[in-house]
């Protein structure tokens, strides 16, 4: 932006994609909020404030069932256990949740690799359009990678949630999209390697289908976790302060350094 | 994973008292005791490179980090992340809450931690090499993958808005160059111009703060840490004050957004039979 560009925005924002006008009406994304918008569901609303989209019923059934599917109330979930250090340190309900939604943009699990395993499936198709075998865009991307974001649960250990969601798909008529039938074509050709598909490449497929881009569907997940945090605060805070599985000093196992003086 | 609920540490280590389990009689940080030695005897910036490090530093590397601690503590309430927290204070917002918005909104790549982190890097991957300076800054998304941050938007360490270097950027670079016992935050000295010149931004203070963790021998990873820590004492000032201010002498902006699709007023529901 140049300095004119700056000046000019200090008092004033140009095309922007909400507003309320208090004592009178909100709009977001061109639609009033309470007069075309207000009747609809929650999570219909959030997707639309994300993509500016609205999506028909089985659709919007099928990303509650995400929702509802992935509220585990577990305190042994790493974004669950901050929730319950929350509770057992007597922190407040909003920064506890809040804590525990923030490292859920993990590497290891959550958004980072919900979005790679999106990523792959765009690419994917793209690169089948382009000519290669599906097998080439595997082989490809275990090479340049090593690995392909959504699959990886040793066989014997198949998310539970997969069944469930293939199931509810099925009812739906969701499980004849493109980005869908590229992720079962994968786990196909990974099954001989001893890698089975889990939740995350079912949903990533299933959204992408949906037309969602990484950003908006990592937007969309973003507090997925919510629910089931909520049990993991209560059930800390219910208990003595301090209670949930505290550590004794000699279960703090030390490997450093011998002791040294200053 | 574990199940034996044991927490495994190379940095900390304590001794529990006699009758409790649960309380420490001393903890040791890389084997000093922290209490009874590192206290009395350490400063601050000693101590967070001891405990960053895990090496008791040399007393110019410590002055290095408190100098650079005084020029990062405060970014004023212009910048996004005090800005933010301001948003907390103004509200009432929990005192937490403020820094919380802080720490989110001063992680990102415009002058955030993020930003500082990619600076680093790539001072661990080229060093001192100008050539291959150039060409990152001219192209400093080239390889990257899907990702939760985006790419960035301009050269990282430089002003995307900027015409020249700013004044405090400049005398912090220059002070800290004179007490860094590493050579980054120098070579960053001698070769800005012609870098500004390659990027026609000018040199911002993320860069000065990555140059400086260069110096100190931090990972990017360590950089983004102990630059949100660094930059915090702003925010909360910022958002105590604000809070104290009241919501009054707070900008609102609400008659300065302007809708592009607007539906316009649909009327509201009558609802006189409720006598509000």
């Amino acid at each position: 932006m140049s300095i004119e560009d700056l000046l000019a925005a200090q008092n004033r924002l140009e095309g922007a994609l909400g507003k309320a006008f208090l004592s009178e009406r909100v709009v977001m994304r061109g639609k009033d909020l309470h007069h075309e918008l207000g009747k609809q569901g929650w999570l219909g609303l959030l997707v639309y404030a994300i993509t500016g989209r609205e999506f028909d019923e089985k659709q919007l059934r099928f990303m509650n069932f995400m929702w509802v599917a992935t509220s585990y109330p577990d305190a042994s979930i790493w974004p669950n256990q901050v929730a319950s250090l929350a509770g057992t340190a007597r922190t407040t309900p909003s920064l506890s949740l809040v804590a525990g939604l923030a490292v859920s943009e993990a590497r290891l699990y959550g958004r980072k690799p919900d979005r790679r395993s999106m990523d792959f499936f765009q690419r994917a198709a793209a690169k089948l359009d382009q000519g290669a075998t599906l097998e080439q865009v595997i082989d490809e991307e275990i090479a340049e990678r090593k690995v392909i974001f959504g699959y990886g649960r040793p066989l014997a250990r198949l998310d539970e949630r997969v069944a469930h969601t293939l199931q509810f798909m099925a009812e739906l008529g969701l499980d004849q999209g493109r980005h869908f039938n590229i992720a079962l074509d994968v786990h196909r050709y990974l099954k001989g390697r001893g890698l089975s598909i889990n939740i995350a490449a079912v949903y990533a497929s299933v959204m992408a289908d949906m037309g969602f881009t990484t950003e908006e569907y990592q937007l969309f997940l973003t507090l997925i976790f919510s629910a089931g945090m909520v049990p993991c605060y209560l059930d800390a805070k219910r208990r003595p302060e301090g209670g949930f599985f505290p550590v004794a000093c000699e279960n703090l196992v030390y490997s450093g350094v011998g002791a040294r003086s200053w | 994973m574990s199940d034996t609920f044991e927490l495994h540490s190379s940095i900390w280590r304590e001794e529990p008292q006699a009758e409790n389990p649960f309380t420490a009689e001393r903890c040791f940080a890389y084997g000093y005791d922290v209490y009874g030695d590192v206290l009395p005897k350490s400063s601050w910036p000693e101590y967070l490179l001891l405990l960053f490090t895990g090496e008791r530093p040399t007393a110019e590397a410590a002055m290095l980090l408190e100098k650079l601690a005084i020029a990062l503590a405060n970014p004023g309430p212009r910048e996004p992340s005090v800005r933010a927290a301001m948003n907390g204070g103004v509200g009432g917002s929990v005192d937490a809450a403020s820094l919380i918005a802080a720490l989110a909104v001063g992680a990102g790549q415009y002058g955030g931690s993020h930003e500082v982190y990619l600076l680093v890097e790539t001072w661990n991957r080229l060093g001192a090499d100008l050539d291959g300076w150039k060409r990152y800054l001219a192209q400093p998304n080239q390889g990257y993958r899907e990702d939760v941050w985006s790419p960035i938007e301009h050269a990282p360490g430089f002003d995307p808005h900027g015409v020249h270097c700013a004044k405090p950027v400049l005398q912090s670079l220059t002070f800290l160059a004179e007490v860094s016992p590493g050579s980054a935050l120098a070579w960053l000295c001698v070769h800005r111009s012609e870098l500004e010149h390659q990027c026609g931004l000018p040199l911002a203070m993320s860069a000065v703060a990555a140059a400086a963790f260069q110096d100190l021998g931090l990972s990017g990873s360590q950089a983004i840490m102990l630059y949100l820590m660094l930059r915090l004492p702003g925010a909360a000032v910022h958002a105590l004050e604000q809070e104290k201010l009241g919501w009054k002498r707070f900008p609102a902006y609400g008659p300065a957004i302007h809708l592009s699709d607007d539906p316009g007023a649909l009327g509201t529901p009558d609802v006189s039979r409720f006598e509000l």
